[in-house]
């Protein structure tokens, strides 16, 4: 949802970041107020996924130049949990597997940090047992997964799933979800594409990351934005999306 | 009473005061004899030693112990915290010395005894006799000699054949005394079918420093399943430098798990022998150290029969300049085919300073077997790290974290629940206090 007025949540100016040495991310520039969902498309190595781990402060992606305040805060003067307790949420493309931390501690834990940071009341394990449980309907998740190792031995769409459930739990002020879609059958991509639908909210925005329109049949973008050498080269409206799928990231670029 | 003299300087020190334990039992005062006529013809290890080349005990030497004078009195209050609730059986010992008063051992069913050594000797003399310093060794190793030279009393655990101890025997050392030495010992013996769960566990109180020497025996007749817990939470400045020998019989079945939380400098000495075929052995091993603590764990398993099972992990977690050993030895002697037996080390390094020597040892003398071994050494996973800390959780608790993970796998294995739980709490205050 498209408000002008809307606050703006993340205000992206002019970033660079690298991997490894080689420069990834090249002058990007994106705004995102709240109430939007947008969607940034570009080819493999088009450094749609540096750009969310950087947003998110992975150690291994180093920002080089640029500005990003996130609620009016420098997010490069915040360590990765700090973005996170400030509502900032990176779903994962590929959700780390931690054999020995039951999913159940880790949410529990995850959240309570959540709602201290927000100054609200923790929950006591079996409290959060519930509250887990009616929140895992929302994604059709069996709650056997709770006492599970996180993301130990699940299958590509559990471990996504599992993600938006942290989303669920955390309820961010940003999401940027890096490729939720890859990896999920049809079924399960209805499934978690609902979960985000009903988690957006006047007051929150969605960033999804993906390499295809799929996606976008179910959760609607106000804006698509196209990578292409590190930098945003397109924005439109959701019709880009189907533009893309028809002709290809090739001639769109070109264009 | 005759006093004891060595002729090592040091360990001379160690037993001057102490007197020969005078039994009526010939054979008895003999294995004691023969013990310290090893005590006089052997010496303190070094570094040189092969068997101690990364375990360097010369602090040990620095310190004057003498025996343990009179045991103060305990309440059972002083020890409730270190009670393991499901052990309805316990025999407690307060610096080596049997306390009966903080002791439960009735109850049991019929051809089940747990109770001192002292007393057994004399009423299962003929149960006793066959096995009592018989499987541990004490012809090359100064420390057992030693044990066997002062073993004067200890525990007794024996379950007749076909019976079962209904709950698990905790069988507690508890130390409080500075700049004394004590010389634990256990026999334990689960005849044919038997079969016991037995939880091993050193205690320290307060910072004193003492030396613990302690010596295990454990007896796993035919068919019989014994799961022996080992804990070893003695006081920071201790020395620890135990042994235990477990022969298994004809498919008996033998868990140990083995945690080593505490000590200035610890050394185990684990041997499993494989007396008959089809046996099947768990062995695990945890080592969590931190400051300048020393944990050395040697392990052998000794494949003397065919169609021997051994699965073993030993991890070792250490933080500061602490130094943990891991020397594991499989041993398939000739003839003792489709011996199946594994070993995983695995250890976490937590600072720059902290130390580790890991030592695979295999030997195989027979040709159709299957053996494996993997040691890995490494540090906390950055993936996994980041992602605790992308759902907001702090870099030390995100740490903490996945250190109690790393360990848990070992803990989880614990056959006693309430020593789970125990154990887990001890490991995330210690993890939290070493990150």
């Amino acid at each position: 949802m498209i408000r002008k007025d809307a606050r703006v949540l993340l205000e992206v100016k002019g970033l660079h970041a690298k991997v490894g040495g080689t420069g990834i991310v090249k002058g990007l520039d994106l705004t995102v107020r709240a109430g939007e969902v947008h969607a940034i498309m570009g080819p493999n190595g088009s450094g749609k996924s540096t750009f969310a781990k950087a947003l998110a402060g992975h150690p291994a992606y180093q920002v080089t130049a640029g500005t990003v305040t996130f609620e009016g805060k420098n997010l490069f003067e915040m360590a990765p949990e700090q973005r996170a307790r400030a509502g900032l949420f990176l779903g994962f493309q590929y959700p780390v597997e931690i054999p020995g931390v039951s999913n159940s501690a880790f949410l529990r834990l995850a959240y309570n940090t959540m709602q201290a940071a927000r100054g609200r009341d923790e929950l006591d394990p079996l409290e959060f047992d519930d509250f887990a449980r009616e929140k895992m309907k929302l994604l059709e998740m069996d709650p056997a997964f709770l006492d599970r190792s996180v993301n130990e031995g699940f299958s590509g769409g559990e471990k996504k799933r599992n993600e938006i459930l942290q989303m669920a739990l955390l309820e961010p002020r940003l999401a940027i979800l890096d490729e939720t879609d890859s990896g999920l059958d049809i079924d399960a991509l209805r499934v978690v594409a609902n979960g985000v639908n009903r988690l957006v909210t006047p007051d929150n925005a969605v960033v999804l990351v993906t390499h295809y329109q799929r996606m976008l049949n179910y959760i609607v973008p106000d804006y698509v934005h196209v990578m292409g050498g590190g930098r945003i080269i397109r924005t439109g409206g959701k019709e880009l999306a189907l533009e893309l799928e028809t002709r290809g990231y090739d001639r769109v670029k070109a264009a | 009473m005759t006093t004891v003299v060595a002729k090592h300087p040091y360990i001379d020190s160690l037993l001057k005061g102490y007197e020969m334990p005078r039994s009526g039992i010939s054979w008895l005062n003999e294995r004691r004899a023969q013990a310290l006529e090893r005590v006089n013809a052997l010496t303190v290890p070094t570094t040189r030693d092969e068997e101690w080349r990364f375990t360097d005990i010369s602090p040990l030497t620095k310190v004057a112990f003498r025996p343990a004078a009179a045991t103060p009195r305990l309440a059972l209050a002083d020890i409730e915290g270190q009670l393991v609730p499901e052990a309805a059986t316990r025999l407690v010992f307060v610096n080596g010395v049997y306390a009966p008063d903080l002791s439960v051992s009735t109850g049991l069913p019929e051809g089940v005894i747990v109770g001192s050594l002292a007393a057994a000797i004399n009423t299962h003399a003929g149960v006793i006799q066959p096995h009592l310093a018989r499987h541990a060794s004490f012809e090359g190793e100064v420390f057992s000699a030693l044990n066997t030279t002062c073993l004067r009393d200890g525990a007794f655990i024996w379950v007749a054949r076909n019976q079962k101890c209904p709950t698990p025997v905790q069988l507690l050392f508890v130390s409080t005394q500075g700049e004394t030495a004590a010389f634990p010992r256990c026999l334990v013996i689960a005849e044919a079918g038997a079969e016991c769960t037995l939880i091993e566990d050193y205690v320290g109180f307060g910072d004193a420093v003492y030396f613990n020497n302690a010596v295990t025996e454990v007896v796993v007749g035919e068919g019989a399943r014994v799961r022996h817990v080992r804990v070893q939470r003695e006081t920071g400045g201790a020395f620890h430098i135990a042994s235990c020998a477990a022969v298994l019989a004809t498919d008996a079945r033998y868990a140990s798990h083995t945690v080593t939380l505490g000590a200035r400098i610890s050394r185990f000495n684990l041997d499993v022998l494989q007396e008959g075929e089809g046996v099947e052995v768990k062995m695990d091993g945890l080592a969590l150290i931190a400051g300048r603590q020393l944990a050395d764990t040697h392990t052998l398993m000794d494949h003397a029969r065919a169609r021997g099972r051994c699965q073993q992990l030993h991890k070792c977690i250490v933080g500061g300049a602490g130094h943990a050993v891991f020397n594991g030895k499989i041993l398939v002697r000739p003839g003792a085919q489709l011996t199946d037996s594994s070993q995983q080390g695995r250890c976490l390094l937590l600072s720059d300073k902290a130390h580790v020597d890991v030592k695979p040892q295999l030997e195989i003398f027979a040709d159709d077997v299957k053996c494996a071994h993997g040691a890995a050494i490494g540090q906390l996973d950055a993936e996994q790290l980041f992602y605790l800390k992308s759902r907001g959780l702090s870099d030390t608790r995100a740490r903490n974290l996945l250190t109690y993970a790393f360990a848990a796998e070992v803990i989880d294995r614990i056959p006693v629940p309430s020593l789970v739980e125990q154990l887990e709490r001890t490991v995330l205050a210690q993890t939290q206090a070493v990150s």
